[in-house]
């Protein structure tokens, strides 16, 4: 059952955690990991399956972050969670520490794939998807992907892949929030029509705000009953989304705010709940 | 077995018989099949086998899924596409995350002939061996070629193994001893080694003979493995016999040659010749008239031998 503030006080905590961890870092991608804040959320707080008392359990839903620079989010999502104390991830980016820069699989535990190079993580998560089909397993695997993320080659040979093997049990979301590091998608390289790329590789595509909460985990509800092919939910986001500063601005992709805008950041994200 | 037998030949056939003990053997292609030889798998096993169409960066992305979800994952296409156009998938999918993933890649170096350049790679050992951690097998002959498979799957984490086209002659026998990591000396000898690897080993065969015929003494080793290297046989070859010639198809930067070049110039300096294409990409021809004239056959390797003693 869905609890709309719990996933949204998880949302909170988390962007607190992301623009803590980045501050502290010194550097690092707080644009991307605020607008995929909720996305994460609402995976993690509502719909997958996983136990961080076994974060290898065979059944276990898993989630694949395709963006690895949004791995603050990730970080903060998967500490919450409970797979470790969320306090650790501010040791990001420095040496010794497992939160590396962008996401390592064999470092923390919840982590499903070591991400960084775009677009690779999508075609992981079709060998995942694969794997559960051949083992008859129900469980679902989810990815995500920045829009700047599908100017990669790599991004439509994996979409290929898994609509001609049918993977129902697939489902990517694409974080949309327009921006990428050097300016909006469309004067860089432009993207849409999305919506119809997927629909025409043969994808069940669907649309949400992807900063409602609810009705984000209603298209992840509807995602379940889609048979014979993947699911691509592209959800509407704001880079930044939460510290009005950052909001929508290309120049936050990869920066980290200095001791007086993290101050404001935080006291605009209301504190810990 | 036959006198002559393409290393993927042997690779084919070697994949039917694991992949029946083995049920967890996953086998990819990317429209190669019938020249990988990845065919006879997916007619024997049709619901493990998958072919990703003609997108080797997407094949080694999913096969790394695969082996994130446990699978013992076997991912075929031609060298120069797998090592070359996947390179960095394999190292950021594979290689970091220590994947079980075999990439078994065919029609490695300028013996592939006629198709030319664009699909001869020469490359390849440099690219994958300079991933950390990943292994490197360059089976030498039919034999050798199947153990080496066998040996790729039964190890944890990934493993690049180079396949050729051409038929080539068979050296061992089957009870011949394949193990990662562990050169074999193929013929002893005393003036003179030769450290060769995949199918420059029967050239290497081929000069030992003919300069025995001289009263040179010639000690032949097959570096199957190139990494990680077998740095004994190396160092014991080269205090023994004062001087190595290595012989490899693929480039003398970064292969077999180099390989050598980093065991001996540290650990025991001694006269050394490589073997192999200097930096040039290959052409059309056939792989006869090419070994030829990139001077990689066994009167090049006798050439060598001679400077050396």
């Amino acid at each position: 059952m869905l609890n709309v503030d719990e996933v949204k006080n998880a949302a909170r905590n988390m962007r607190q955690d992301i623009i803590k961890a980045i501050s502290a870092a010194g550097s690092g991608h707080p644009g991307g990991s605020l607008s995929a804040a909720d996305i994460i959320a609402t995976l993690y707080f509502y719909k997958m399956n996983v136990n961080p008392e076994a974060p290898d359990m065979v059944n276990r839903d898993r989630f694949v972050l395709s963006k690895g620079h949004a791995a603050p989010a990730l970080y903060a999502a998967l500490g919450r969670k409970g797979f470790f104390d969320v306090e650790e991830m501010y040791s990001l980016r420095k040496i010794g520490s497992i939160f590396q820069g962008h996401p390592d699989m064999k470092k923390i535990p919840g982590v499903e794939m070591s991400t960084g190079s775009l677009g690779q993580g999508f075609s992981t998560s079709v060998g995942m998807a694969l794997a559960n089909k051949l083992d008859g397993r129900k469980s679902k695997v989810y990815v995500l992907l920045g829009d700047g993320e599908i100017q990669e080659g790599i991004v439509w040979e994996a979409a290929m892949s898994a609509a001609h093997y049918k993977l129902d049990n697939l489902v990517a979301i694409l974080d949309n929030n327009g921006l990428q590091i050097d300016g909006r998608n469309d004067d860089v390289m432009k993207v849409e029509p999305v919506y119809e790329k997927f629909e025409s590789f043969g994808w069940e595509v669907m649309e949400a705000d992807g900063h409602d909460i609810e009705e984000l985990a209603e298209k992840l509800d509807a995602a379940d009953e889609v048979e014979g092919k993947p699911v691509m939910i592209i959800a509407r986001t704001v880079k930044g989304k939460g510290v009005s500063f950052m909001e929508d601005e290309a120049g936050w992709h990869g920066k980290a705010p200095n001791a007086e805008e993290t101050e404001k950041a935080l006291a605009e994200l209301g504190g810990e709940q | 077995m036959a006198d002559k037998m393409a290393t993927r030949q042997a690779y084919g056939e070697a994949l039917v018989e694991i992949g029946e003990k083995n049920k967890d053997l996953i086998v990819m292609d990317a429209d190669l099949s019938k020249s990988t030889m990845t065919a006879s798998f997916s007619k024997a096993y049709p619901e493990r086998f998958f072919n990703m169409g003609i997108a080797e960066q997407n094949m080694y992305g999913v096969a790394a899924g695969l082996a994130s979800a446990g699978k013992t994952v076997v991912a075929s296409t031609f060298a120069m596409f797998a090592a070359g156009r996947a390179f960095e998938i394999i190292r950021n999918s594979i290689g970091y995350p220590k994947l079980n993933v075999k990439i078994c890649a065919t029609h490695a170096g300028v013996t592939v002939g006629e198709d030319g350049a664009s699909h001869q790679a020469i490359e390849d050992i440099s690219l994958m061996r300079s991933i950390p951690g990943m292994t490197v097998l360059n089976p030498s002959d039919g034999v050798s070629a199947k153990k080496a498979i066998e040996a790729a799957v039964e190890m944890k984490g990934p493993c690049y193994v180079r396949l050729g086209r051409a038929a080539v002659p068979v050296i061992y026998d089957e009870n011949m001893d394949f193990q990662i990591g562990k050169g074999i000396t193929v013929k002893e000898g005393s003036d003179v080694t030769v450290a060769a690897t995949g199918i420059m080993v029967n050239e290497a065969l081929i000069a030992a003979e003919q300069l025995a015929k001289e009263g040179v003494s010639v000690r032949v080793l097959d570096i199957h493995t190139i990494k990680p290297i077998d740095k004994d046989i190396i160092v014991k070859a080269a205090k023994e016999t004062g001087g190595i010639v290595t012989a490899e198809e693929h480039s003398i930067i970064g292969g077999l040659g180099s390989a050598v070049a980093e065991v001996i110039s540290v650990e025991c300096p001694a006269k050394l010749r490589m073997i192999g294409i200097k930096d040039r990409f290959g052409q059309s021809g056939k792989p006869a008239q090419l070994m030829e004239e990139y001077e990689i056959t066994a009167a090049d390797i006798v050439k060598a031998c001679r400077e050396l003693i």
